[in-house]
């Protein structure tokens, strides 16, 4: 889990200390760890290949910063590299000047279309339009009826000839029926397909042709592996999409395949499919794909804020004790004191790899940062060190006078920063993710 | 050469080979090694492997054709990529090579078409593991389980079609997707099966134990179990699948007696992780390989046999009834290399 590409690089770079240049040697090994993070990510072969060229010129020769691991500082550079590809900030939906707006969604089976079918239109409904479903898959049984019970529970209308008429022809009606009905934003399903099979492939650009779409969207899976690369090059051939929802991105797939499309065919990522449940669907933003891609959320983000505001040896020890599950109250209530610094905290979780998943259900105030600094400054220094002592109930009582909280509020802090400890020295182990238990600042 | 459906089914002693179950649709060919129809199954993968995989073979084929002797290192670089691009991923395909190099060295191999072979054997010797489907038992629960949208509905209405067995009866555990019971419902018309199910949202486990119970007053020979997609990351959702396999156990000792997994081939390497944790949870038996009828190459299922040693037993190259296969490890190593 921590094997993560700037620990990998830091191996490789063992020697490199404090500022110099890289030299061609450093460059190689580094290029070639680069390339096995990203073959893992299952970014596609030849999309690495160019990659990798890309940041071994850039690193040859770079300043190693002062604040930075010579490790880090490659991370930097293939990272910024890798976010210029996936493109800078969310590539948002524009709206047909004359509507309805036709949305049509094509993929390879079981990708999530359908589901992503009734994402769209709920979110734009959430935008103020007033969606419109049409449902083309002829082929897989009950597709019909999915995408008809997705519709009521949602409330939006779904245009069905059952599985017997040509796609194309239900697509034209179907479009036809949103416009007459007065809907303003039509999205129209279609049946999974493999790329191999030229006559569904025929079937889609004619679908295409007959519901005449200001967008397509490719639906993709994020666990895709090297065949990305095929499979988007035949939907651009044959139904130009221009943009991609990619889906089940709440699972742990690394998501490599988001940027061989994006290379390969210049189209950007516009949707983030992030459950089974309607409402987990958003703008896709790519800087936070990078991250993910090398297999460190968005560590270099926090690298970066963290350089700001604390010397990195400090930086370092901190995150050893943090892993080692041997934090303290004092150096608990000294990275918070850093985040406040930092900005919201909710968005720097989100950065921890593997974190910003499962805490996406947990709210966290900044307010109860206070409270949780206030129950932290009335604990002795003593106590701060050695949580243990806090198991007696006069101390807990104590703590909770001079921070105006209650004992309850005291018990469920130390509590949780147990918790939190555990789970940190499993994460450390390499035991992977465990559940997160609710963090010391989740308390209501 | 394909292998045949006749064998593929281990049955209890006392029992005689039974016909399929009956159905309306009888277009699909009863199956046997001799009735493939000319190409077979192997064929169609071959025929998709090579239409997308022209550039790779291609590529293999002029790696070998290069080959010079066993230190050559660019050789064995354009092999390694070639494996990577099938998505074995680095791990087995570092392994891979390794092996190959080494046994190369020292039977000082020089050959490209010996070398070609050497490459399909140690591939399929990875792949090798017991294929069988034990339907000893009355009745055989089998549990289909896997991440969202791989293929454990279809699989189960293919399967059911090639079965031996008189009475095959299908469980709606997907209680949660949109129409997840109706798709199950029209494969069961499709192929003579009766299905268990209660309301959408209803509990998995409970519809498990109406199945089972069925099952067995109803003198079913073989139940198959349907669950709801999940990721293998989503710990409530892995624990509800632990507990329908608990309770399929409690209403009959030793059942469910084969857990499926459905891996989809064009997944990448996060097919492992899914492996083992489905594996671990749901004590997965065997994979089912879909979507080979695709561009992808599936190479995951070599990662998967190698690491997880998860046998792969079937292997599924359409979305139709005749697109179901047992798995023969050095048919799809062939399919993978072959014609070098
Ligand atoms: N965890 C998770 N599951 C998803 C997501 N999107 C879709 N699914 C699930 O993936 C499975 C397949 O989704 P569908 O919407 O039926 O996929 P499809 O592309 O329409 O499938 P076909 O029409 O058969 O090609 C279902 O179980 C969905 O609930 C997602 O973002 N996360
Ligand atoms: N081309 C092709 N499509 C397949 C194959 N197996 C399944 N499918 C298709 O893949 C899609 C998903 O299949 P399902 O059987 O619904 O998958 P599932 O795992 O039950 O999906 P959930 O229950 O939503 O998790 C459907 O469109 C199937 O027709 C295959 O071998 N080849
Ligand atoms: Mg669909
Ligand atoms: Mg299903």
């Amino acid at each position: 889990m921590f094997d993560t590409l700037s620990e990998r690089l830091n191996t490789a770079l063992e020697g490199v200390r404090g500022s110099g240049t890289l030299t061609e040697e450093q460059v190689k090994k580094v290029t070639r760890e680069i390339r096995l993070a990203l073959l893992e990510a299952d970014v596609n072969y030849g999309v690495v290949k160019e990659f990798v060229g890309r940041v071994r010129e850039r690193a040859t020769g770079a300043e190693v910063s002062k604040a930075l691991s010579p490790g880090q500082q490659v991370v930097k550079i293939v990272h910024e590299e890798l976010a210029n590809l996936m493109g800078g900030s969310a590539h948002k939906l524009s709206y047909a000047s004359r509507p309805p707006t036709v949305v049509m969604l094509a993929g390879l089976n079981g990708h999530g279309k359908t589901t992503a079918a009734g994402k769209l239109a709920l979110f734009v409904r959430k935008q103020g339009k007033n969606p419109f479903l049409v449902a083309c898959d002829t082929y897989r049984p009950a597709a019909v009826d999915q995408l008809k019970q997705i519709g009521r529970e949602l409330g939006v209308p779904v245009y069905d000839e059952g599985t017997e008429a040509p796609p194309e022809e239900i697509a034209e009606r179907g479009v036809k029926a949103a416009r007459d009905g007065g809907y303003d934003f039509v999205i129209v399903d279609t049946a999974g397909r493999q790329v191999v099979d030229t006559e569904m492939m025929e079937e889609l650009k004619r679908v295409r042709k007959a519901c005449r779409p200001h967008s397509v969207l490719l639906v993709l899976d994020v666990v895709t592996g090297q065949t990305a690369v095929e499979v988007a090059q035949a939907f651009q051939e044959y139904a130009d999409f221009d943009g991609m929802i990619l889906t089940k991105l709440d699972g742990d797939a690394r998501g490599g395949a988001a940027l061989s499309v994006v290379s390969v065919t210049g189209r950007p990522v516009r949707f983030a499919s992030e459950g089974e449940k309607m409402g987990e669907f958003d703008y896709f933003y790519p800087d936070r794909m990078a991250g993910r891609i090398l297999g460190m959320g968005d560590v270099l983000t926090l690298i970066e804020k963290a350089e700001a505001q604390m010397d990195r040896r400090e930086a370092e020890a901190q995150s050893k004790k943090l892993m080692a599950g041997k934090l303290t109250f004092e150096d608990f209530l000294q990275q918070m004191q850093m985040i406040k610094k930092m900005g919201p905290l909710s968005g720097i979780l989100g950065m921890l790899p593997g974190i910003g998943q499962q805490l996406k259900d947990v709210q966290i105030d900044d307010r109860m940062l206070n409270r949780v600094e206030a129950m932290i400054t009335s604990m002795t220094p003593q106590e701060r060190r050695n949580p243990k002592l806090l198991q007696n109930p006069s101390r807990v009582r104590r703590i909770a006078r001079g921070s105006g909280t209650s004992p309850q509020d005291v018990q469920r802090l130390v509590r949780q920063f147990n918790e939190m400890q555990k789970m940190m020295r499993q994460m450390g182990k390499g035991g992977g993710m465990p559940r997160i238990p609710k963090m010391p600042f989740g308390m209501r | 050469m394909g292998r045949s459906w006749r064998n593929f089914f281990r049955r209890g002693k006392e029992e005689e080979a039974q016909p399929p179950v009956a159905t309306e649709e009888r277009e699909a060919p009863a199956a046997g090694p001799e009735e493939e129809p000319s190409g077979g199954w192997f064929g169609r993968l071959r025929q998709g492997l090579r239409r997308s995989r022209e550039s790779v073979v291609g590529q293999l084929n002029a790696a070998v054709a290069e080959f010079r002797d066993a230190d050559d290192e660019e050789f064995w670089e354009r092999v390694e990529e070639i494996l990577i691009a099938s998505d074995v991923g680095v791990p087995t395909t570092a392994k891979l090579v390794q092996q190959l190099e080494q046994e190369a060295l020292e039977r000082n191999i020089t050959g490209a078409g010996e070398l070609r072979r050497l490459l399909i054997e140690h591939a399929a010797r990875m792949l090798e593991g017991p294929v069988e489907i034990d339907l000893s038992h009355r009745p055989t629960v089998i549990l289909m389980v896997g991440v969202n949208g791989t293929g454990k509905t279809t699989t189960i209405g293919k399967l059911a079609r090639h079965l031996p067995a008189r009475k095959v009866m299908f469980a709606a555990g997907d209680t949660f997707r949109a129409a997840a019971i109706e798709q199950l419902q029209k494969w069961g018309e499709r192929v003579g099966a009766p299905v268990i199910a209660r309301e959408r949202g209803a509990d998995a486990a409970a519809v498990a134990h109406d199945a089972v119970e069925a099952a067995k007053r109803e003198g079913v020979d073989v139940l198959i179990v349907d669950t709801a997609g999940r990721l293998h990351t989503k710990i409530n959702l892995m624990a509800e699948l632990e507990k329908v396999r608990r309770v399929i156990g409690r209403q009959l000792p030793g059942a469910p007696h084969e857990v499926l997994l459905t891996v989809d081939a064009t997944t990448g390497q996060n097919g492992l992780r899914q492996a083992k944790m489905f594996k671990d949870v749901a004590g997965v038996t065997g994979v089912v390989l879909t979507k080979l009828d695709g561009t992808a190459k599936g190479g995951i299922a070599l990662a998967i046999a190698d690491e997880v040693g998860l046998p792969i037993k079937l292997v599924s190259v359409g979305e139709g009834v005749e697109d179901l296969h047992p798995f023969d490890a050095r048919q799809f190593a062939e399919a993978l290399f072959g014609e070098l």
